[in-house]
């Protein structure tokens, strides 16, 4: 049995990452996976403002993630909403373990992310996009990270969920990893599953993630490789 | 034992590195392995993790003897002591001048960093520098937290009467200089404008051909990767 798509059980949707779109962002990237389309701007390290936020010691960093009117059938209403807050959470969360924010006290660094079309995976696609923006920055990192989800359908473990595969799965399960540092910085779960099953999804979202970690490669060489010769 | 005598019969190990890596000119990303090995120290833009040395940042890898740096390709100016930096006034207060100078760190001017005894109770500040006046100044001190003082006492700092700036990425900054300040003097030379470059980015340019200057740090700015450059400037400039 194929998927709906046509795919294998293990394999990722049509991966398309660029680095550098936008000119007058520090960094920029745009994520295709399948008809999930993601865009990141990176801007700093720069000044914070209000002051009482600064961190003596540190940098911020400051994640928003939002979605477009246009990026779904029915249009999405503009502004923060509960979930969009949650998902600037998590993708912060899933990007600070990999930068060196000491390195930049008391400013901060904000990653802007505008899901332009989504078809399920969007958080993953998200954290991708910010990841490469970062790099592209120049921002000080351990590492890349990477991002996907996976989950089970009809007793078959399947990664990077379409939307409509999203609404007959048995679970949910999005990560992000850092492929280097063989450290997880997300971990979300949505669905009820045995103990075995999470473990099988994660271990297959792992793999997707390496792959991804080489299409992210690939596209920051793809800009910045030919700066090498003089 | 005299200096330098053990290493006489074999060559200096500092030397043999140099040797070994002196024409790798490779690009690295964030979390890329450089190298594995014990016998290598991180320099700028890189961490040891276990037995390996990663790079932090998009740059290229250079070896100063058993040290490596990663030289960044983009990124933000981050003040240094030593740097010449071109900033604008934009705020007195009682003790000094606190000086943009293109950077998420502000720059302070104290009244100690400016020539001559200055009582600021008898003195109107804004008559030595006035806000949005333009400062060529060195960085005299950065603390770890990156209280960044300047000086305007050095040889070579002044403020700047007339004439244009513009801001180019910092890490351009040496292409725009070139080897011994050969592509700055050719603009120079070209064009008859006076050029000041700081190492933040801000180029100060004052002369009859200001556009054309203008025009080709902009140009050196977009193809600083490419090879005969310097040529390729010489004829844009000869041109016009």
């Amino acid at each position: 049995m194929e998927r709906l798509d046509g795919r294998k059980y293990d394999e990722l949707r049509p991966v398309e990452m660029k680095v550098g779109v936008l000119k007058h962002a520090d960094g920029s990237a745009l994520v295709k996976l399948g008809k999930t389309v993601a865009l990141a701007a990176v801007y700093g390290p720069r000044e914070l403002n209000p002051r009482h936020m600064q961190q003596s010691d540190r940098a911020i960093l400051q994640c928003n993630y939002s979605m477009a009117p246009f990026s779904t059938m029915e249009r999405a209403k503009p502004g923060p909403t509960r979930r969009s807050v949650e998902i600037s959470k998590v993708t912060r969360e899933a990007l600070e373990p990999a930068l060196f924010l000491n390195d930049f006290p008391r400013t901060t660094i904000d990653v802007y992310i505008v899901i332009l079309q989504a078809n399920a995976g969007t958080r993953t696609a998200g954290i991708n996009a910010a990841s490469l923006a970062l790099a592209d920055a120049g921002i000080q990192m351990r590492d890349l990270v990477t991002s996907v989800a996976a989950g089970k359908i009809d007793g078959h473990y399947v990664l990077d969920l379409t939307g409509e595969e999203e609404e007959i799965t048995e679970c949910d399960l999005p990560i992000a990893y850092m492929p280097r540092e063989k450290k997880f910085t997300l971990l979300q779960m949505d669905g009820k599953i045995s103990e075995e099953d999470v473990k099988n999804i994660i271990n297959l979202a792992v793999k997707g993630c390496e792959i991804l970690y080489e299409y992210q490669k690939k596209a920051l060489y793809e800009k910045w490789a030919k700066e090498g010769f003089e | 034992m005299e200096k330098g005598g053990s290493f006489s019969s074999e060559k200096n190990p500092e030397e043999k590195v140099l040797e070994e890596h002196k024409n790798e000119r490779k690009v690295v990303i964030p979390g890329e392995k450089i190298i594995e090995s014990m016998d290598y120290l991180p320099g700028r833009n890189c961490f040891r993790d276990g037995n390996s040395i990663y790079s932090k940042r998009i740059g290229v890898v250079y070896y100063r003897g058993r040290v490596i740096d990663v030289v960044p390709l983009s990124g933000k100016y981050i003040p240094e002591v030593g740097d010449m930096v071109i900033g604008i006034v934009e705020e007195i207060q009682y003790s000094g001048w606190i000086v943009d100078i293109n950077s998420p760190y502000k720059a302070f001017l104290p009244l100690s960093g400016v020539r001559g005894f200055i009582d600021p109770s008898k003195t109107d500040l804004s008559r030595i520098y006035g806000i949005g006046d333009v400062i060529y100044a060195k960085v005299f001190d950065v603390t770890p937290l990156k209280d960044v003082k300047i000086s305007m006492k050095d040889l070579g700092t002044r403020k700047f009467e007339n004439g244009r700036i513009i801001k180019v990425s910092p890490v351009k900054v040496p292409r725009i200089i070139g080897k011994q300040g050969s592509m700055i003097n050719l603009i120079k030379e070209k064009t008859g404008c006076r050029i000041s470059v700081g190492q933040n980015g801000v180029i100060w340019i004052q002369g009859e051909k200001e556009n054309l200057a203008a025009k080709a740090i902009f140009e050196i700015e977009k193809n600083s990767q490419v090879s005969g450059l310097t040529d390729y400037i010489s004829k844009l400039l000869s041109k016009e």
